[in-house]
């Protein structure tokens, strides 16, 4: 008789990271430039200011297959626009315990402040990141099936 | 209420009779007593048709985003709760206070007809309340109901009997406080376990069919130009193509009105498929408490919203589950 195998492919998460123009997308450029590695499966997106993110965003990422996301911008005090991260901040907070209160897995989401010089720390922040949602597996509760179909 | 509605009639004919307003803006009979349907009266002869009675459940302030640019002034009824809608709106600039007179109403209190026919007493044709009872008449007789099991959703868990904005007032009757309950049911559905948490919003969602009633209904809902309506949003179906729809469509509309909404639980009491969506809006009223200070949205028609506003030392997003940091 035949042996059947179920071997699983190992799973590699989808990331979609979205970053400040002014903080922390530098913080990647200068991660690259250092020659400091990140997985190559985050997908960085910029944008002009982390309080440009609006909720829908994060939830069309997880529509489209995103398995994590996570929102990095200037800390807090050094917006380039002075604010912005400030209310990035408040609005998040929002919705990551809406979120957890929909039954939705909190640690899928995420906010890190990285500035334009940690390159180091972008990369250590992606790596742990990249780790937390790779543990906690595929996103089903927030995915089409349109998206994930045939694949 | 009988008292009530004569006295609230003879105001509306005083005001559009001597012409201090184009229009008065407040319920006229429906098909049946218990489904009066809001209106905009334009003469004395149209107040022929005017009703308040028990089942007036209806917040009239969103009327007023179109009534308050006609000309003339409009006059309208607003029980205490619609008031705090209207402060919101007035403070978001969506309505003419100047062209306004709002006239204070009392309430005690409206009833869910739906309660009533859960009760078994249907074809009903007239209520009169008394304290802590209701007595309904219907087709078939007479039956005393205990008000509390018939209250609309909103009304069991009413947040204040103080009207927030008036111009004039119609109070009769004493209107006692009721007991502020409205986070009890936040608070169980917090305790449960992300699993059930899931399950339970899963099972409410998938009932939804997108008729958008909630968001049409919504004071604090008053976008020219919806995100919903947009067709290129891909959310933008009649139907909910997959389950993801559903959780987007009601995690973004309760999004849009957080901070804003005064909890006025109009969303819930249009719901054809009976969605608890009040639960969505106070989780947003509930967590802004904690984390930002007790907040009532409409409470005043000034000052800033708490997402539009922030300190330097608000709680890192990461850190915060249930309105405090872990």
């Amino acid at each position: 008789m035949q042996e059947v195998t179920t071997e699983k492919k190992e799973f590699v998460p989808n990331i979609v990271a979205f970053c400040c123009n002014w903080c922390s997308y530098a913080g990647a450029d200068l991660a690259g430039s250092s020659r400091l590695s990140y997985p190559a499966n985050v997908k960085i997106i910029r944008v002009p200011c982390s309080c440009r993110v609006n909720p829908s965003f994060i939830l069309k990422a997880y529509q489209q297959g995103a398995d994590g996301v996570i929102l990095c911008g200037c800390h807090p005090g050094d917006c380039h626009y002075v604010t912005g991260n400030y209310y990035a901040r408040r609005r998040m907070s929002l919705l990551f315990s809406f979120l957890n209160y929909m039954g939705i897995e909190k640690e899928r989401t995420r906010v890190e402040w990285v500035s334009a010089a940690e390159g180091q720390r972008f990369s250590a922040v992606m790596n742990d990141f990249v780790k937390t949602v790779t543990a906690l597996g595929e996103n089903r509760k927030l995915t089409d099936l349109r998206v994930k179909e045939g694949e | 209420m009988k008292d009530v509605e004569m006295k609230m009639l003879e105001r509306a004919k005083a005001l559009l009779g001597s012409g201090e307003v184009a229009r008065v803006i407040g319920w006229k009979k429906g098909e049946f007593y218990f489904d009066p349907v809001p209106a905009s009266f334009e003469s004395v002869e149209e107040l022929s048709d005017f009703v308040y009675n028990g089942f007036c459940g209806a917040n009239l302030s969103k009327y007023l985003i179109q009534m308050s640019k006609k000309e003339g002034k409009t006059a309208i009824f607003l029980k205490p709760c619609d008031s705090y809608s209207f402060n919101q709106l007035v403070k978001e600039h969506r309505i003419v206070r100047e062209n306004i007179h709002v006239i204070a109403i009392e309430c005690q209190g409206k009833l869910d007809i739906e309660k009533i026919k859960a009760q078994g007493v249907s074809a009903v044709t007239e209520v009169e309340e008394d304290g802590d009872t209701v007595k309904v008449s219907s087709l078939y007789g007479e039956t005393t109901l205990n008000k509390e099991d018939i209250l609309l959703v909103k009304c069991a868990t009413c947040k204040s009997k103080t009207h927030q904005a008036k111009d004039e007032e119609i109070v009769l009757h004493e209107m006692p406080e009721s007991k502020n309950n409205r986070f009890d049911e936040v608070e169980k559905l917090e305790a449960m376990t992300e699993t059930e948490r899931f399950a339970f919003w899963k099972l409410q969602l998938q009932k939804c069919i997108r008729c958008n009633a909630c968001r049409n209904v919504c004071p604090a809902c008053s976008c020219i130009k919806c995100v919903f309506d947009n067709p290129a949003s891909g959310i933008a179906a009649k139907a909910n193509d997959s389950e993801f729809e559903e959780k987007l469509f009601h995690i973004i509309r309760a999004f849009h009105v957080a901070g804003r909404c005064t909890d006025c639980g109009e969303c819930s009491r249009v719901c054809p498929q009976n969605i608890p969506l009040h639960l969505l809006n106070r989780k947003f009223i509930k967590d802004i408490d904690g984390l930002y200070g007790e907040y009532q949205a409409g409470e005043t028609a000034e000052g800033k919203t708490p997402l539009t506003s922030y300190t330097e030392g608000d709680k890192e997003p990461n850190d915060v589950v249930d309105g405090e940091a872990k």
